[in-house]
């Protein structure tokens, strides 16, 4: 079984790579971008049956910092 | 006073907390790796030294607040151990949770190294006694993850408990309220970006470090 993890910086949070990431962007000629958040995909191999409660147990425990992060997790069950 | 100093794959500035320690206390501390369990019987003081511990994997000192020797040295910070984070060690001290907020990238995106001047909040610390409040000193700063942030209620509540213990005289990496160091509820825990150790004897180009560690030899011994 595997599942993504997204992790993302919460709302509010600065985030300075996503502006230098804009900034790129509009350097290139890039207009109308509003806005850049830059996070992070995590991908899990996991025994089948893992459960939910574990992968949030583990995004809570390591894969995001919850001061400043949001986790979002997808269940890939057939991949 | 017998100090530990934790050594993390990647710690890069163990060996500069230790020739300070020994300088100031005239003993050698204990080199202890992240994979031990216990500290040496004794332990009465605790240093995380800066470096890139697991190269920054993840988030900056987000392995190393994992690591076995980390249950160890939350339980004596408990029990009122003095444990100071330099640096990565500061990082690392966020990421267990000793001390809220988080160390995130500079707000300039560089990394910046050079001598910053720093105020001295308060005196009222385990690690300030030495200094007066209100004091300017200069410590070296060497990081990339050193923007402090941590929401308006935690920042409040740090100022109001005076547990800011050095603020950046100037913008240095966009941490909020220019915060460079803060303590924990009890007091005997300090985090900071800025590196004291670098700054201890005469051929370091100042002194100003040299009484952190004084002032705990003061009181610890």
């Amino acid at each position: 079984m595997k599942a993504r993890v997204f992790v993302t910086l919460k709302s509010g949070v600065l985030d300075p790579q996503g502006k230098a990431i804009h900034h790129a962007l509009e350097g290139l000629g890039f207009s109308g971008v509003n806005d850049v958040r830059a996070g992070k995909l995590i991908e899990l191999d996991l025994a089948d049956g893992t459960s939910e409660t574990d992968i949030e147990d583990m995004c809570r425990k390591l894969l995001a910092n919850t001061v400043i992060e949001n986790f979002r997790i997808e269940r890939l069950e057939d991949a | 006073m017998k100090s530990a100093v934790i050594v993390f794959p990647g710690s890069n500035c163990d060996r500069d907390v230790a020739v300070a320690l020994e300088q100031v206390t005239g003993r050698k501390p204990e080199m202890v790796w992240h994979k031990e369990s216990d500290l040496p019987a004794g332990t009465d003081f605790i240093a995380l030294p800066g470096g890139f511990s697991y190269g920054d994997y993840l988030r900056s000192g987000a392995m190393a607040a994992r690591s076995p020797i980390m249950r160890a040295v939350k339980d004596a910070a408990g029990r009122g151990v003095p444990l100071i984070g330099i640096c990565n060690g500061f990082q690392v001290l966020t990421e267990t949770g000793l001390l809220p907020g988080a160390l995130m990238r500079n707000a300039g995106l560089s990394f910046v190294c050079r001598p910053v001047s720093l105020r001295v909040e308060s005196s009222q610390s385990l690690f300030t006694a030495q200094y007066d409040s209100g004091e300017t000193v200069v410590f070296p700063v060497a990081h990339h993850d050193g923007n402090y942030q941590a929401d308006d209620a935690t920042l409040d509540r740090l100022e109001g408990q005076g547990r800011v213990a050095f603020r950046y005289l100037d913008e240095v990496n966009g941490s909020a309220r220019r915060i460079a160091g803060i303590l924990n509820d009890a007091g005997n825990v300090l985090g900071l970006m800025p590196h004291p150790e670098r700054v201890v004897e005469p051929a370091h180009g100042g002194t100003d470090g040299r009484r952190l560690f004084e002032g705990l030899l003061e009181t610890v011994s």
